[in-house]
């Protein structure tokens, strides 16, 4: 049985499934029905400064994309970081710790960005015996236009000045969460590092209108007429998260600096997927709100048996192993050939295949054979773009097939070419300049 | 007051719930989470399988898409204009044998897309927004100042009408009985086509405007085909099968009677409880109509109903999901019984007699007795009546027709049941009906205006 248990940060958890901050995290009830179910740990929805409490609006916070059968792929909000007060939120924290000593617990802060703001709450979350901190520089909304959140997020400078103070002002791990609302997220990753941040979380969720109500002619989810634009999370946004996990998985300047994944986290193999890019920890907030808590149990489970299946014994056996394998598009093989092969057994004739390529693509699959329906791959046109193993409905029935042996017809090659990329491409100007140098 | 056990052909043998409920909706209708869902299903082929299945071509994708889209308004478009009889089709047409026996994930999963279900979905849609705005989806082209005479109100001369109409002619269809619709109206199991949808959609049809209805003129009695030819500048003949074949022996018989006129007497019927039924029925055939006139004796509560056919099950006309649902219903279907004859008790059937010959039909003929007080004959139709074989040419005794379906008369047409080397289908008697009023008007314009009946 693989050992699931993680230490991040020097923060224990049995197992890398944590309860992102939102509104899962907002109190101690749902915490603790949380940790009953089997999380690993909470980061706590984010704390603000002392005073009255931020308000939400009362009315639609959330809007979303459905799939077929009203599945939720993607899902947005406009909720505010807690609107509880700050002393209730810090003696439910300490209750919770005592009550769950095995499990990780961090709290999520944001207050302004000067220093007295964060002089002020970081020793009182400390007190909490809560096991790190997770700074808020990423929600899009709200608190951004009071200058907090992605605001900061969006300002390398900001990061690293609030990292160190924070670093400053507390012994508890620092953990920062970016903003995806960026062009480039290597930039406040390293700002993060450069501020001596313990790590970043991320991501935060991403600027978005979900959908526009064509009744009302109003942005949903809409508050008496009138919508803004909300943070967007949950399956849609993995492949952005997975990016920008490997961006600074493999930065030489943030390479090695801990990272704890969000970002459309639903199942076992979406945690797999991020820690082979490095995630030492995985955040899940939106299948939660989705299905409830239990879900964790398939996650643990599916994990553990994956796990088991590979002979990775530990998190870290298997964790950042892809990293390696992400590089640029230069570096590509330029002379590796594959090309599409339908499964005639597996074909179902829908033709899909034959009308994408058509249409779209390289017309390389025929329509019919013989006179009769048939859909079978021309060599001579197949460049092994992939479209018509994507779009094929049935699995396994289209596959693109590594060929070495012979030569192809396409483009009277030989199939089997040693590696040769871009850099050194006699197409590329760039190589050409170099080798007159 | 009587009961399922009563012996001899009596009505009121159920309470008023159990009619209500029999002959209610046999498959009700998806609800907009369901179509959609099921919508989802369709994989949008290409060069689609179904659509190369359906007799009248209806693009099943892409109404399929609209309906997945939130569109079904426009999938009924795509539908109608394909096959106005779309909302009839989508309850009676045997999709098990046509689209959806095509469907890839019939191949894929041996489950396919509920078309005929979909089709109802958007159909039935579209029939609630036009009745409820009283508009009509079609348009009229310009007036063509030509007349069209139909003759038959069933789905091909309905059909041909129709699209004759939105062409911009004007046709005056002509029907012998009391309400138009054919076998839609007549002729169906009243499950199918539940809540008066006969009716209506012939209304919906009738809403293209330009279609005058005639009902109770019988072409030879009332009206010429002369005349006809004489007055319009085209016909087209949707005749139906007005004959019943003959079984030897079964005139002379109280209480054998002709399933089609069984049914229609229940369709026509008010009150389903009036409608008298054997304690013990035999239907005698194999098709449809078989399965109709069997499943709603048991519906309207006879104790024994049991389909006796001359062949094989495999060779039975009605399709495995209707052999399924008289199964289903009890009734008990008996293969390789050959009628031969009846016996009487009081000048009434009291069973119908056949040779059996074995449970694979390769046996040695043993003469059965099955006790019946009730006996349905449905062993097919005939053509009847005018025209006959000395105005144009039959083929097996029924009208030919070219691929335009258009007969050996100068100026007219015909289709449906009433020609040959059709499938006796409502789906296939409109696309009869569709592509002959497409011949007409071509013809029309080609032609100049004041040689009536000219070809």
């Amino acid at each position: 049985m693989a050992d699931l248990s993680t230490i991040f940060l020097g923060i224990r958890s049995p197992n890398p499934f944590w309860l992102a901050s939102a509104p899962p995290t907002d109190r101690k009830t749902n915490v603790l029905r949380a940790f009953r179910a089997g999380w690993g740990g909470v980061v706590w929805k984010t704390l603000g400064e002392e005073g009255p409490p931020v308000v939400n609006v009362s009315g639609p916070r959330y809007g979303a994309i459905h799939g077929p059968d009203r599945r939720l792929m993607g899902f947005n909000n406009i909720e505010l970081i807690t609107d509880r007060p700050l002393e209730v939120n810090l003696r439910e924290i300490a209750e919770v710790k005592k009550l769950y000593p095995d499990r990780a617990l961090v709290a999520s802060v944001m207050v302004p960005c000067d220093e007295d703001s964060w002089r002020a709450i970081l020793p009182r979350v400390e007190a909490t015996g809560c096991d790190g901190v997770e700074l808020n520089f990423g929600c899009p909304h709200g608190m951004s236009e009071r200058g907090m959140g992605s605001a900061v997020g969006q300002v390398p400078d900001y990061i690293e000045m609030v990292a160190r103070w924070c670093k400053a002002f507390t012994r508890l791990p620092v953990i920062v969460k970016l903003t995806p609302n960026i062009t480039d997220i290597r930039h406040p990753a390293r700002a993060a590092k450069r501020g001596g941040a313990d790590a970043v979380s991320l991501i935060n969720t991403i600027n978005s209108i979900v959908s526009v109500d064509l009744d009302r002619m109003a942005p949903a989810p809409h508050v008496g007429g009138r919508g803004t634009h909300g943070g967007y999370c949950g399956p849609a946004v993995k492949p952005i998260a997975l990016s920008m996990t490997s961006e600074i998985a493999r930065d030489p300047a943030t390479r090695g600096l801990p990272i704890s994944a969000i970002g459309g986290i639903t199942t076992w193999r979406d945690a797999a997927e991020f820690i082979a890019l490095g995630a030492g920890t995985v955040q899940v907030c939106t299948a939660a709100m989705t299905y409830g808590f239990k879900v964790v149990e398939e996650m643990v489970s599916g994990l553990s048996t994956w796990m088991d299946a590979k002979g990775y014994r530990s998190i870290e056996d298997f964790r950042g192993m892809a990293v390696p394998n992400v590089t640029d598009w230069q570096y590509l093989d330029l002379n590796y050939v594959a090309k599409a092969h339908i499964d005639q057994d597996l074909c179902i004739s829908c033709g899909r295949c034959h009308i994408a390529c058509e249409d779209t693509s390289h017309q390389a699959i025929t329509a019919t054979v013989d006179g009769r329906r048939k859909f079978v791959v021309k060599d001579e046109d197949c460049v092994g773009c992939n479209l018509c193993v994507e779009i094929c409905p049935v699995e396994n029935c289209i596959t693109l097939e590594h060929r070495t042996v012979g030569d192809d017809p396409r483009t009277g090659r030989p199939y089997a070419q040693p590696y040769a990329n871009w850099t050194t491409h006699p197409n590329n100007p760039g190589a050409v300049r170099e080798a007159a140098e | 007051m009587a009961s399922i056990t009563t012996d001899g052909v009596t009505g009121g043998r159920l309470t008023a719930e159990d009619y209500a409920r029999n002959f209610g909706d046999l498959s009700p209708p998806l609800t907009r989470h369901e179509a959609l869902v099921e919508a989802e299903r369709c994989y949008f082929c290409y060069d689609a399988p179904c659509v190369q299945s359906c007799p009248t071509g209806i693009d099943v994708p892409l109404f399929i898409r609209q309906i997945a889209k939130g569109n079904p308004l426009g999938a009924a478009e795509t539908i109608l204009s394909a096959n106005i009889m779309g909302g009839m089709c989508a309850r009676v047409c045997p999709t098990e044998q046509l689209c959806e026996e095509a469907c890839v994930r019939e191949h894929a999963e041996g489950k396919p897309v509920r078309i005929g279900l979909l089709q109802r979905h958007a159909t039935d849609a579209m029939m609630a927004a036009s009745a409820a705005s009283g508009t009509h989806p079609f348009g009229r082209a310009p007036a063509s100042g030509r007349s069209v005479a139909v003759v038959g109100a069933g789905p091909a001369g309905l059909a041909a009408a129709h699209r004759l109409a939105t062409l911009g002619h004007a046709v005056t269809v002509y029907d012998a009985r009391p309400k138009g619709g054919g076998l839609n109206e007549y002729g169906i199991a009243a499950y199918k086509a539940a809540g008066g949808f006969a009716q209506a959609e012939l209304d919906f049809i009738l809403g293209v405007g330009g279609i005058r209805l005639e009902p109770g003129v019988r072409l030879g009695a009332d009206v010429t085909l002369d005349g006809l030819r004489a007055e319009h500048d085209a016909v087209f003949l949707g005749l139906g099968l007005g004959g019943a074949n003959a079984l030897a022996g079964a005139d002379a018989q109280s209480n054998v009677v002709d399933a089609l006129g069984f049914i229609e007497g229940l369709r026509q019927a008010a009150d389903k409880a009036a409608v008298p039924v054997g304690r013990r029925v035999v239907v005698i055939g194999g098709g449809m109509t078989a399965v109709d006139a069997a499943v709603q004796s048991r519906r309207l509560g006879a104790e024994e109903v049991t389909i006796a056919y001359r062949r094989g099950v495999a060779d039975m006309k009605a399709s495995g999901w209707e052999r399924d649902l008289a199964k289903t219903e009890g009734v008990v279907i008996r293969p390789w019984m050959n009628p031969a004859g009846f016996e009487a008790r009081d000048g009434r059937v009291s069973a119908a007699l056949f040779d059996h010959r074995g449970p694979d039909g390769l046996g040695e003929p043993e003469r059965v007795a099955l006790p019946a007080d009730l006996v349905l004959l449905a062993i097919g139709q005939t053509y009847a009546g005018a025209p006959g074989p000395e105005v144009l040419a039959f083929d097996g005794g029924r009208i030919r027709v070219d691929a335009e379906r258009r007969t050996t008369l100068p100026g007219v047409w015909a289709g449906g049941d009433c020609v040959a080397g059709g499938s006796d289908l409502t789906v296939s008697a409109v696309e009869d009906g569709k592509r002959a009023a497409l011949a007409i008007d071509a013809h029309l314009r080609h032609v100049t205006p004041g040689l009536k009946g000219a070809a």
